[in-house]
């Protein structure tokens, strides 16, 4: 294998990795955007998305063989968990940070952590602690490219967190909602002011947060299975990566996101970091940064009225 | 029966000390620190180390253990500084979580997810202090406690307690007030890793054994727990808290119904106590005890322990 | 020479130049005022000049000693404290605590020769430097007539105390020169009345003052000295006839306001 290709190859992982983390990024600094706190409770989010995802996948599919309807039966199945993860993410919200808003910083904080403890105990004490396998819907063999081989999981990584990126930019950017939201997460008194309608606007970034956070988790089981504590680290990882490229900003989240998953590939390939401190990049990664640039690659530095 | 209730009372002095370093980081000085844990693990693995390779004395180990964790705790502090509290929430969970990757993979020194054995039993004065027997290290492992709670909780009525609150209250002021809110801040980071590591060198030489699983993050979110349930900032509120959550925590096993209850209880109780704490009650069921600066100056005789522990002493020689 | 001078102060936000080339000076023992329509710059000015933030070029002098750029609780030390525009106090700690915060580097000091014995002397009892802190804090909160509220919350008092007390802090760490930002804001005719009496009473002291105000009535009765920032530039300075009859200030200021 020449070391172009090999190059190449580390590449495409780096960057199907870095895709899985960005899709979990944006819903970290969505909501860091509006309302300027970590939703700690998202990487849970993530993990109720697969279950279900893999549950309705495997009530649905019966003995369907690979082939188009059994790849419209999954997507239905993430659809439908999609809105499943949409409609827990608000109720979240609702329930355990909407009483906060005007408390303490920390308070919030503290309700996220208890919240990401309820969830992921919750799923150890219903379905268990042992890990699921998420079938692929495909044959994933791979195909060659050259030396380069790639994964039809990996294309489908690829494809739909790249469409998701794209759909939610054009969202933010185009429409009046987004507007809205923007203009929310810029101030939300004189948002409400101009009539814009805060809560919905708040309710509406937790869910397409926890949306893209159930698209992720989906993508993630399929190699890596289910179990009740897959989202920790995987939400943790795109925290550092939306901090990276500049929490709050949604460009950075995506750049943030590929640049860590490129980082953790190289790493390990070329760096020769031991596989078991592979985890330790991600959070050597963030500390660093938080001492070079505290406001990530694309985020404005905040200052503190005085 | 009685025995596990006195390892409930051990295991909640060891947590009560964890309690006592987080809530100087968090309750006094407002910042939301996630590394209980790791400052733990260091102290355990201090004295391991140093007793199981070195042969040095247990009682030298608690002071070095208490060292290497503040030592840690300013390495975490430092970076952190400019971090308002949700990025160091994070920052800090992330060292935790190196620290225990770290003593993971440093197979030379840690001996890796094995563990270390054989930590030998502390012996004073000639007695062994039998972790089994768990009366005398019930002792011990109060004895701490008590130390602890009366140093921090000079240390808050103190100069540097008041900074440390100031900065909790509004750092821009603080600045502005000629304090550093910088150093103050490292410094609150290394008492509440100095006191962790004591913990960990006490709670090492109670199992004789440590390894790596012992110190994992939910560790860091019992310590929070215990601090906000009892009342951030209120040193003998969270001794109770820590009470309240060892006592939650091992109820089903209390009352012999542990087959019964699934082992995820404790931790939702966990989750909710957080949630519902922060919603209904944020300032913990004690809450914060203001000092009584007029009090303190006019009755001080009677108010400082220590001062009264030095008469009776004098008395003794008298006679 | 001035207490205080800056030198072609410059502060930048990316595009916008909030302070621009201002040179601008406070004389010892007088009473200053700075004023300027909203947005003119006056407390990014008092923010570079106190290490709340850094200028972008110019310097800033203080008893003819450079202090451009230092740290805030480095130029609190040196003798300079503040009050804030939107007030910041410690709101749940007691109103004497708040100000016993004032007297945290003054105590500080007195600790250089033995400091760990005499730690570990105050630690052990309330004497010595405590006591010391705890009395000179009750006496400024008599000056400013507040000690009957020192155990209470500082979120509890009545608007204008708040602004008292925030004043009583900053005096409490003993400056040469005090900031205040905006301290009638919101005040009633009363309160502005006292707080007049207050400020004249703070420099019998001997301490020099440095206002932002936007009452009018306020700045022209006590202070001796004004400098009127516009857009981030100073376009006039002199005592308070000199700027009422000044054409620029006028046309600026208070031909749009009265």
């Amino acid at each position: 294998m020449g070391s172009i290709s090999e190059f190449f190859q580390h590449f495409l992982n780096g960057l199907t990795l870095g895709g899985i983390y960005a899709l979990i990024a944006l819903g970290y600094t969505m909501v860091y955007g509006i309302l300027k706190f970590i939703n700690f409770a998202h990487g849970e989010i993530l993990m109720i998305g697969a279950y279900s995802g893999l549950f309705l996948f495997d009530y649905f599919r019966g003995d369907l063989p690979y082939g188009p309807l059994l790849m419209i039966v999954f997507f239905v199945a993430m659809l439908i968990s999609m809105v499943i993860s949409a409609v827990l993410g608000m109720s979240i919200e609702k329930i355990a940070y909407k009483p906060l808003r005007k408390a303490t910083r920390l308070a919030p904080l503290l309700s996220a952590i208890g919240v990401s403890f309820i969830l992921s105990n919750l799923a150890a004490f219903f379905w268990g602690t042992k890990s699921r396998k998420f079938d692929y819907p495909f044959d994933n063999t791979a195909y060659k490219i050259g030396d380069v081989a790639i994964t039809p999981h990996q294309i489908l990584i690829l494809v739909v967190s790249f469409l998701m990126m794209v759909a939610l930019k054009l969202y933010i950017d185009r429409t009046r909602m987004g507007k809205a939201m923007r203009a929310t997460s810029l101030d939300q008194d004189v948002a409400a002011l101009m009539g814009i309608n805060v809560n919905q606007v708040i309710s509406l970034t937790f869910a397409i947060g926890s949306a893209l956070a159930a698209t992720a988790g989906i993508l993630i089981a399929l190699d890596f299975k289910v179990y009740p504590t897959m989202g920790a680290m995987a939400g943790l990882k795109a925290f550092v990566a939306a901090v990276v490229g500049g929490i709050g900003n949604i460009t950075g989240a995506m750049i943030g996101g590929i640049l860590l998953g490129l980082l953790e590939t190289f790493g390990v390939a070329v760096l020769g970091i031991p596989q078991g401190l592979k985890d330790t990049i991600a959070f050597g990664v963030l500390i660093l940064i938080l001492l070079v640039k505290p406001e990530g690659l694309l985020g404005k530095a905040e200052r503190e009225k005085v | 029966m009685l025995s596990f209730l006195l390892l409930i009372l051990i295991y909640t002095g060891l947590y009560a000390i964890l309690a006592l370093g987080q809530n100087i980081i968090t309750g006094v000085t407002g910042m939301l620190s996630l590394c209980q844990a790791g400052f733990f693990a260091i102290g355990a693995y201090v004295t391991a180390i140093l007793t199981v390779s070195y042969g040095v004395s247990f009682w030298l180990t608690i002071p070095l253990a208490g060292l290497f964790a503040a030592a840690a705790g300013a390495l975490v502090g430092l970076p952190t500084l400019r971090l308002k509290g949700d990025y160091l929430a994070i920052a800090t969970l992330g060292f935790g979580e190196i620290i225990r990757n770290v003593i993971l993979n440093w197979d030379s020194l840690t001996r890796g997810p094995m563990g270390i054995n054989g930590i030998p039993m502390p012996t004073i004065f000639g007695m062994t202090i039998n972790p089994y027997k768990k009366w005398g290290f019930l002792l011990l492992v109060w004895v701490f406690v008590t130390i602890f709670y009366l140093l921090l909780k000079r240390l808050t009525r103190s100069r540097m307690g008041r900074a440390l609150e100031a900065i909790k209250e509004d750092e821009i002021a603080a600045y502005a007030m000629g304090i550093n809110t910088t150093r103050y801040k490292v410094w609150a980071f290394m008492v509440g890793a100095f006191v962790a590591g004591c913990a960990g060198s006490l709670q090492a030489a109670f199992t004789l054994s440590v390894t790596p699983n012992t110190y994992t993050f939910m560790v860091s979110v019992m310590v929070l727990c215990m601090v906000v349930l009892g009342g951030m900032g209120n040193h003998i509120a969270v001794i109770f808290g820590a009470l309240i959550i060892q006592l939650a925590a091992e109820f089903p096993r209390l009352l012999g119904i542990s087959s019964t209850v699934p082992p995820q209880f404790k931790q939702i109780v966990f989750g909710l106590i957080l949630v519902l704490m922060m919603i209904y009650r944020p300032q913990g069921i004690l809450g914060r005890k203001r000092v009584n600066y007029d009090q303190l100056t006019g009755t001080l005789e009677q108010e400082s322990l220590l001062l009264r522990v030095r008469r009776i002493i004098r008395i003794g020689v008298k006679r | 020479m001035s207490l205080l001078y800056t030198t072609q102060l410059t502060r930048a936000f990316g595009g916008v130049i909030a302070v621009s080339d201002v040179d601008f000076a406070v004389e010892k023992h007088s009473i200053t005022g700075l004023i300027g329509p909203n947005g003119a710059g006056k407390t990014t000015l008092f923010n570079n000049i106190t290490g709340m933030d850094v200028p972008t070029s110019g310097k800033v002098f203080f008893k003819d000693e450079e202090i451009t750029g230092m740290p805030a609780h480095s130029i609190s030390r040196l003798g300079i404290a503040r009050t804030f525009q939107n007030i910041r106090l410690f709101k749940e700690m007691s109103v004497l605590e708040n100000v016993m915060i004032g007297r945290h580097f003054k105590t500080g000091k007195s600790m250089t020769s033995g400091r760990l014995l005499n730690a570990v002397r105050s630690y052990i009892s309330m004497k010595g430097e405590e006591k010391a802190i705890y009395d000179t804090s009750r006496e400024w909160l008599e000056f400013f007539n507040l000690d009957k509220f020192r155990n209470e919350s500082a979120r509890n008092l009545p608007y204008g105390s708040q602004r008292e007390l925030e004043i009583a802090r900053a005096m409490a760490t003993e400056p040469e020169l005090l900031f205040l930002d905006e301290p009638a804001a919101g005040m009633n005719p009363q309160e502005t009345d006292r707080l007049m009496a207050t400020i004249r009473r703070i420099r019998e002291q001997g301490v020099t003052v440095l206002l932002i105000e936007h009452d009018m009535k306020l700045v022209m009765n006590i202070c001796e000295q004004i400098t009127v920032l516009n857009y981030g530039k100073k376009i006039a300075s002199g005592n308070p006839l000199e700027i009422r009859e000044n054409p620029l200030v006028i046309e600026a200021y208070l031909g749009k306001e009265e």
